[in-house]
């Protein structure tokens, strides 16, 4: 009895405590309303976008958003680790490249009705090419935040020793000035860069060339199809005709040296490239180099490049939703977007943030801009960075004579059919492609 | 009577061994057994999305495995580093033990320091040294190599000469855990062996051929194994040093995994892939047992 009646005592003070911690713990929550936004941004841009958000939280008193910064490196694995373990945050900044994988592990949230809804925000409001990296399945996950593309960055010193006053605007012209480049050059120097450990160069050029990469909605390879044959021996002629070295990025050492030494005087590369070129190169460096959009295969084609960057994603598991589209809504903004550029040095996804002062006194920067109206999307599917990949190892075989070029893309058409066996039973599951037949 | 106490002393054994069997179960046998499901089925990124997208595949992941000449390629490498790799640290390491504890060595504990630091040096911080020293352009090895009249080495960019950069790295990187294992074992040879060897007139040679590497035969066992299954194990360095280029010339058994599992996420792939490198693994340590048992 007196067992019980202490059993009694102390599941009585049990519940009590319980129901006071409880009641403490909604007291707790009400007296603090603040919502919390957990925001995960990365590299560089995760460090500096918390100096964006005191507005933004003196706009929206009951908004708090907590910035965690997360290594590119590591990045990836987190995010999806994050899904796998229901511990997504809020809102992120993702990869263009990665929205596909992470729309196939439905992790992202369509945004298709707020942005139908917003007054402030709309789909053309955006760079097209870029926006429809975000598309998948007729969905759009993600707002584009900044932009990213690849151009020319050349000696125009050099350039017109050899010369040319401008940059060509075809391939055949633009051979003809790096083989003009090659000659004044000399013995061991080249004209153009084409690391041999960058998937970037050879898919741009296919691009370029019109070839879709992955056919027959993107379930088969296409690279020993006419258009990737022509863009990849243009490719393969740059290192054949001795314009190009074949060396990988690690070879080269330090690239800024080696451009102010002459070793190579273009090089294919992306807009954070224009802030590392002015620190590193020398002062009388300065103004003997510029930029140029990418040459296109035939005249009066225009050069497209890749439509690189990072979006603004909602997680599916997000419970502060509407909060959340807020903050996408004002990072978005064009006056944000000119500040976030002032720090970091990405460029703009909102157009109108390209009429700024700060951005059109800046000639390096507008062949981005103009480069910017030519992008094509990568194909959109979670495979798409293995088979990259896969293309650089047999360009680069093909390159070292390694493999011949017929072999090397035969290889990678059966790569890819294999790697993209499940895409293909997936569709055919969902009716959208005949039965399969291999 | 008897039968009860021995009941009684069974269930009790029973009752002490059943925590820690149970933990060894929970953690160890359950999970390689659902590594072992997952490696009949073609789990991947679309199943983490919606797992009724995985389908049971039978052993497809290993048909597609031993048919992948990029698994033979990759099999060949790391063969090829527990083959060179391991004996040489091996080697390398039992040199440095016996330098280390010769007789007349000033300061030997400083060299075993000097020697060890390696080990636990962080691997990416050298792997930056390496890479200078490696460097075509820059680097000392090729600076040396110039000294002789050699022509410099690609060591890291070339496909013949990749595996070896990373074998010598390894080696270096690796050697004084073992030396350390040696030190210890020579310690344990009875000083009066090599007295009576010496009061027959045996050399250095003989001394060491007939009393140390006898005397050290279960020390060789254990670090020979350990080396050969860590071998087997090649992963860091390629990773943090080539990321198994060029051309796929440093690309490791466990590389291959680690790109099939957390890159592309093909986690029954991944998973096929080390039952194939474990089975690889108890065969090479069966035959190195059964080598050196015969020898003993």
């Amino acid at each position: 009895m007196t067992l019980g009646g202490a059993g009694t005592v102390a599941r009585l003070a049990l519940g009590t405590g319980l129901v006071l911690a409880l009641w403490l713990g909604c007291a707790g929550s009400r007296s603090d309303e603040k919502v919390t936004l957990r925001f995960w941004g990365m590299g560089r841009e995760g460090e500096v976008v918390a100096e964006l958000l005191p507005d933004f939280e003196r706009e929206n008193p009951g908004i708090r958003v907590v910035v965690q910064q997360i290594p590119w490196s590591a990045a990836h694995e987190k995010l999806l680790t994050a899904h796998v373990g229901r511990s997504t945050p809020d809102v992120s900044q993702l990869g263009n490249t990665w929205v596909a994988e992470f729309a196939a592990l439905r992790a992202l949230e369509p945004l298709d009705e707020q942005l139908a809804r917003s007054p402030s925000l709309r789909r053309d409001d955006f760079f097209p090419g870029i926006f429809d990296t975000n598309v998948i399945d007729d969905e759009t996950y993600g707002l584009p935040w900044y932009v990213d593309t690849r151009v020319l960055f050349y000696r125009k010193d050099l350039l017109s020793e050899a010369g040319y006053d401008s940059m060509p605007a075809t391939w055949a012209e633009w051979k003809r000035a790096m083989a003009a480049v090659k000659r004044t050059a000399g013995e061991g120097k080249y004209a153009i860069l084409l690391p041999s450990n960058e998937w970037t160069q050879p898919v741009i050029f296919g691009l370029q060339a019109g070839s879709p990469l992955i056919k027959e909605n993107a379930t088969r390879g296409a690279f020993s199809d006419p258009a990737f044959r022509t863009a990849f021996d243009f490719y393969l002629s740059l290192f054949r005709e001795g314009l190009a070295p074949a060396v990988t990025n690690n070879e080269v050492g330090n690239l800024y040296q080696e451009f102010e030494r002459g070793y190579f005087s273009m090089y294919i590369t992306g807009p954070w490239n224009i802030g590392e070129f002015r620190r590193r190169l020398s002062p009388d460096m300065q103004g003997r180099w510029g930029t140029a959009p990418l040459p296109g295969p035939e005249p009066g084609v225009p050069g497209v490049s890749t439509a690189g960057g990072s979006s603004l994603v909602l997680y599916r598991h997000s419970k502060h939703k509407v909060e959340a589209w807020k903050l996408l809504e004002y990072l978005s903004r064009p006056e944000v977007q000119v500040r976030f550029y002032a720090l970091t040095g990405d460029l703009p996804a909102h157009r109108a943030a390209w009429g700024d002062t700060l951005i059109t006194r800046d000639a390096e920067i507008l062949a981005f801009g103009r480069q910017l109206r030519h992008t094509r999307p990568t194909p959109k599917i979670p495979e798409m960075e293995m088979i990259s990949i896969e293309l650089q190892k047999q360009a680069e075989a093909v390159i070292r004579g390694v493999t011949p070029t017929e072999e090397a893309l035969r290889g990678l058409d059966d790569y890819v059919d294999r790697a993209l066996e499940k895409r293909r039973w997936l569709l055919s599951k969902r009716g959208q492609l005949p039965a399969v037949t291999s | 009577m008897r039968s009860t106490i021995e009941q009684q002393q069974n269930r009790a054994a029973w009752i002490f061994v059943l925590p820690a069997l149970s933990l060894i179960g929970l953690f160890f046998f359950v999970p390689v057994l659902g590594g072992l499901v997952l490696s009949l089925t073609d789990f991947d990124i679309y199943a983490i999305g919606s797992p009724d997208t995985a389908r049971f595949v039978a052993f497809d992941n290993y048909r597609k495995i031993f048919a992948d000449h990029l698994f033979w390629k990759a099999l060949g490498n790391t063969f090829t580093n527990v083959l060179i790799g391991a004996p040489l640290s091996v080697l390398v390491s039992l040199g440095a033990a016996l330098l280390v504890s010769a007789k007349g060595v000033r300061l030997p504990a400083l060299f075993r320091s000097i020697y060890f630091a390696p080990v636990v040096t962080t691997l990416v911080a050298v792997a930056i040294v390496w890479r200078y020293l490696y460097h075509p352009k820059y680097g000392l090895i090729d600076m040396g190599l110039g000294w002789l009249g050699l022509p410099p080495i690609d060591w890291l960019g070339d496909p013949h000469w990749a595996m070896p950069a990373i074998i010598l790295m390894a080696v270096w990187k690796n050697f004084g855990y073992n030396m350390i294992i040696f030190i210890a074992g020579l310690q344990s040879v009875p000083q009066e062996l090599y007295e009576a060897a010496e009061v027959d007139g045996a050399n250095a040679w003989q001394r060491f051929r007939h009393v140390t590497l006898p005397s050290l035969g279960p020390t060789l066992l254990f670090v020979g194994v350990m080396t050969m299954i860590g071998n087997f194990q090649l992963f860091a360095e390629p990773y943090v040093m080539t990321q198994g280029g060029p051309v796929r010339a440093t690309t490791s058994v466990v590389l291959l995994m680690y790109e099939e599992g957390f890159r592309w996420w093909r986690m029954g792939m991944a998973a096929a892939l080390a039952f194939v490198l474990f089975v690889i693994t108890a065969i090479g340590t069966l035959i190195q047992m059964r080598l050196q048992r015969g020898r003993g």
